[in-house]
């Protein structure tokens, strides 16, 4: 490992420290106040002090010394946490990760933009003129030892010291060893030692850890006295100890009143039965320590390299597909029934997908980190609008893959601000309308039906609908006498360039609008609505696919080509049957079933392979319904089949080509597109067609 | 004769920076992660030395000092505190629970062995 792995380490596990610390101030926020809550919180900002300590990030180290002073007051009793200070440390948290973000860039943060952070932390705990801590952190320089190295060693020749040093029992107790000490003083320069033995007991009355020897050492060194005195560092306190310097020439001091052999016999008595000498001898054979490598695998965990998961996750996709061809193959050659070879293939199929979902599964990361950043954005947010804002998550376990964690960040930050901005009212007008003056901000996660569903909720107005609608007409995005459903006035606001706000905020108003939130999400295969109520407010649901790596779909036929239609849209297929489908105006054609209406398209006139629908008769519909729960029958020539489908991307040879999502390799071999329902259906619902469309909203 | 070193830290950058500066030294590293680790793992095989943290979960440094020198066979291990801390009452409680020596964090590789060195036959 080398120096700048570990470097890469810290910060990796200063992920998890910050994570920890984040964890340890909801759980606060929520009541839990005990004392394990928020030892795990000190001993996290503790962990990144002394990595960062190790890494020589002053400011980081300082500020983390300074936040652990603080919530030590809170370990010793000294300071109360109420909602004032604990606001105050979700403030010092979040610095504390920005520091650490610094860091991490190889940014040196100014310390000055600490100091207001500071000087609030410190006043808590009564620190007003900060001098006690700045005595602490002074006390936190990273001295080591001593910095004898330097001193002045070398100034005329070696230096006589003598030192007598009587041991204390605690001397024993602490696993310092005499002998120990005199070998590092012997590597100083030439040692003669000689020992007092006349307190020494009789053997029957000796303890092991009986100081009965007083030494007298003499020390013929180059090194000064502060070098003599480093040896004795560790036993300060534990022996009387006094060093003369004598000059160059030998000087008269008491003599010894025996001379000890040079060759030090070490003072644990030689009857003591217990084995404590062992240990000093070095391993003992029969007992040998495993190798470090053993140690090393107890861990739970391993870090890997993301590119070789994606390679994996790659070469996988390519087996899935591989095998797919194979088992058309086979299935050509017409084999009789039973078979040992589609035996074999039928097992190959089953670990093939077993391996690919737990390859994904690699990549696959609870929202927890993103969610708690997120919290952050709404602190700052109701900050900056003057609003308290209450923000609750649900489902931080929820695995998702790492890309779509990873790039969920910016759509929610904006989804968030336009909540707290635009969502919830000012703490007056929420007073008046009988709500509680702090506005509620959810922010949940879940699996459903093989999709991630992410929903952000506030219990603000709701959309003004109305004031949308009269905006929209005023930009000239709808005509002013277009009626709309509810569902159509809300997906306005996806459309470029809408603001309802007048006024350009400092939070929401940075030139991103909804409609970037909706691309972005789209690109992660995904889909975005509004769900809102006046009054009540208003949910935000993304919903994505759990990996970008695959997809489930079904393989149809549309005008002899063949098209994968993600069976995530698909709510169930309909054999055309003329007694159920109903013509209106001149083109439209619906599908009644259990009582509404739902348009037909015809996939080949989506597409642009023919102009006009075929006959439906013997065709198959598939029942779709978008992401805003709008319902369409898409009419197909046939279904082949439903298979797990290797997604391949086409924009970055193609463009965006709209109904179109990606593409994929078939079992013979060949390339089919897979569909984009949602655009497709938009797409045409697009065309000036207002019967239908009005029909299919009552029928949906 | 390689020095068999037990390093207890619940830091993981701490502890991979101990492994490789020991290691460098040409010392045995062994790991763990904190005091019920390091307890764990001196049942396992006898160190010749161990150095621990102090702020630790489940059981700090003090408490596994405390519980190596419970046991008969560690009376005289030498065990060196590796922390932070440099507040002498932590130090003295330190060496009341039976620690050999006290380094402050972060350590200089040299001075750590010298350190290791001072407190064991090598």
């Amino acid at each position: 490992m080398s120096g700048n792995d570990i470097r890469e380490g810290f910060f990796e596990e200063c992920e998890d420290l910050l994570e920890a610390i984040s964890d340890g101030f909801a759980a606060m926020a929520r009541g839990q106040r005990d004392s394990e809550t928020l030892n795990a919180v000190f001993r996290a900002v503790h962990s990144i002090k002394g990595g960062a300590g190790a890494f020589n990030l002053d400011t980081l180290v300082e500020f983390a010394h300074k936040f652990e002073g603080v919530l030590d007051a809170v370990r010793s009793d000294q300071l109360k946490v109420d909602d004032v200070v604990l606001r105050l440390f979700h403030r010092a948290g979040d610095r504390l990760a920005d520091l650490v973000a610094l860091a991490r860039d190889g940014q040196i943060a100014n310390p000055a933009d600490n100091a207001a952070l500071v000087g609030e932390l410190a006043a808590l705990i009564d620190d007003d003129d900060g001098a006690a801590d700045e005595a602490a952190a002074a006390a936190f320089v990273p001295v080591t030892f001593s910095l004898d190295l330097f001193g002045p060693a070398d100034e005329a020749g070696p230096v006589r010291h003598v030192i007598r040093f009587t041991p204390h029992r605690a001397l024993y107790t602490t696993g310092n060893d005499p002998a120990l000490l005199f070998q590092a003083l012997a590597r100083l320069g030439d040692l003669e030692v000689s020992a007092d033995l006349s307190r020494v007991p009789p053997l029957s009355q000796l303890e092991w850890d009986d100081p009965c020897i007083d030494w007298t050492l003499t020390l013929n060194t180059e090194a000064d006295e502060a070098a003599v005195r480093d040896v004795f560092d560790f036993v300060d306190g534990l022996c009387d100890l006094e060093i003369v310097q004598e000059g160059a020439a030998p000087a008269v001091f008491l003599p010894p009143l025996i001379e000890a052999p040079p060759l030090l016999v070490p003072e644990i008595p030689a009857d003591d039965p217990a084995p404590p000498v062992a240990p000093r001898l070095g391993p003992v054979p029969a007992d040998p320590m495993p190798e470090a490598p053993a140690a090393v695998q107890q861990r739970a965990t391993i870090r890997v390299d993301l590119e070789r998961v994606d390679r994996l996750i790659n070469l996988v996709g390519e087996l899935v597909i591989n095998q797919a061809m194979l088992t058309q193959s086979i299935s050509e050659v017409k084999l009789p029934p039973g078979n040992r070879v589609e035996v074999s293939l039928d097992q190959l199929k089953r670990l093939s997908s077993e391996v690919q979902e737990r390859i994904m599964a690699i990549r696959a990361q609870p929202v927890k980190p993103l969610f708690q950043r997120m919290a952050r954005i709404a602190r700052e947010a109701g900050q900056a609008a003057g609003k308290t804002i209450y923000f609750r998550t649900f489902g931080d376990a929820t695995e998702v893959d790492k890309t779509v964690v990873e790039r969920l960040g910016d759509p929610l930050t904006h989804m968030i601000r336009n909540a707290v901005d635009h969502g919830i009212e000012s703490p007056e007008k929420r007073l008046t309308a009988g709500k509680p003056e702090t506005g509620t901000v959810v922010l949940s996660a879940a699996h459903r039906s093989g999709r991630v569903v992410i929903e952000l909720t506030d219990d603000g107005a709701g959309i003004d609908r109305p004031k949308v609608r009269e905006i929209a007409i005023r930009k000239g995005l709808i005509s002013a006498d277009k009626e709309l459903t509810d569902n159509e006035i809300d997906n306005l606001l996806f459309l470029p360039g809408f603001s309802t706000k007048t006024e350009v905020s400092n939070l929401s108003g940075r030139g991103v609008g909804m409609d970037v939130v909706k691309s972005e999400i789209q690109n992660l295969g995904g889909r975005v609505s509004f769900g809102s109520r006046p009054g009540f407010g208003t949910t935000v649901t993304i919903s994505l696919p759990l990996t970008l790596a695959v997809l489930e779909g079904m393989v149809v036929e549309a005008n002899g080509e063949t098209f994968i239609l993600p069976t995530t849209a698909l709510q169930e297929t309909v054999q055309a049957d003329p007694a159920s489908i109903h013509r209106i105006g001149t083109d439209g054609l619906f599908l009644s079933i259990r009582g509404g209406h739902i348009p037909i398209l015809d996939l080949g006139v989506c597409l642009g392979l023919q102009d006009r629908p075929s006959d439906l008769k013997g065709r198959v519909l598939l029942l779709l319904e978008n992401s805003s729960g709008g319902r369409t029958a898409l009419a197909v020539d046939r279904v082949v089949d439903q298979r797990e489908v290797v997604i391949k991307g086409l924009e970055g040879n193609y463009g965006h080509v709209p109904g179109i999502a990606a593409a994929t390799i078939l079992g013979d071999g060949r390339i089919a597109l897979i569909l984009d329902t949602d655009e497709l259906a938009s797409a045409m619902a697009a065309e000036p067609d207002p019967i239908p469309q009005r029909l299919a909203a009552a029928g949906g | 004769m390689t020095l068999h070193v037990l390093a207890v830290d619940d830091s993981r950058t701490m502890r991979g920076l101990l492994d490789h500066a020991l290691r460098e030294a040409g010392f045995h590293v062994r790991l763990a992660e904190d005091g019920v680790d390091g307890l764990e793992r001196l049942a396992e095989a006898t160190p010749d030395i161990v150095i621990t943290d102090i702020n630790m979960p489940r059981l700090d440094g003090f408490g596994f000092i405390e519980a190596v020198r419970r046991q008969r066979a560690f009376r005289s291990l030498p065990i060196l505190v590796l922390t932070t801390e440099s507040a002498p009452e932590l130090k003295a409680r330190a060496r009341d629970a039976g620690a050999t020596g006290w380094i402050v964090k972060p350590f200089d590789e040299q001075k750590l062995v010298d350190a290791i060195q001072r407190v064991t036959t090598m």
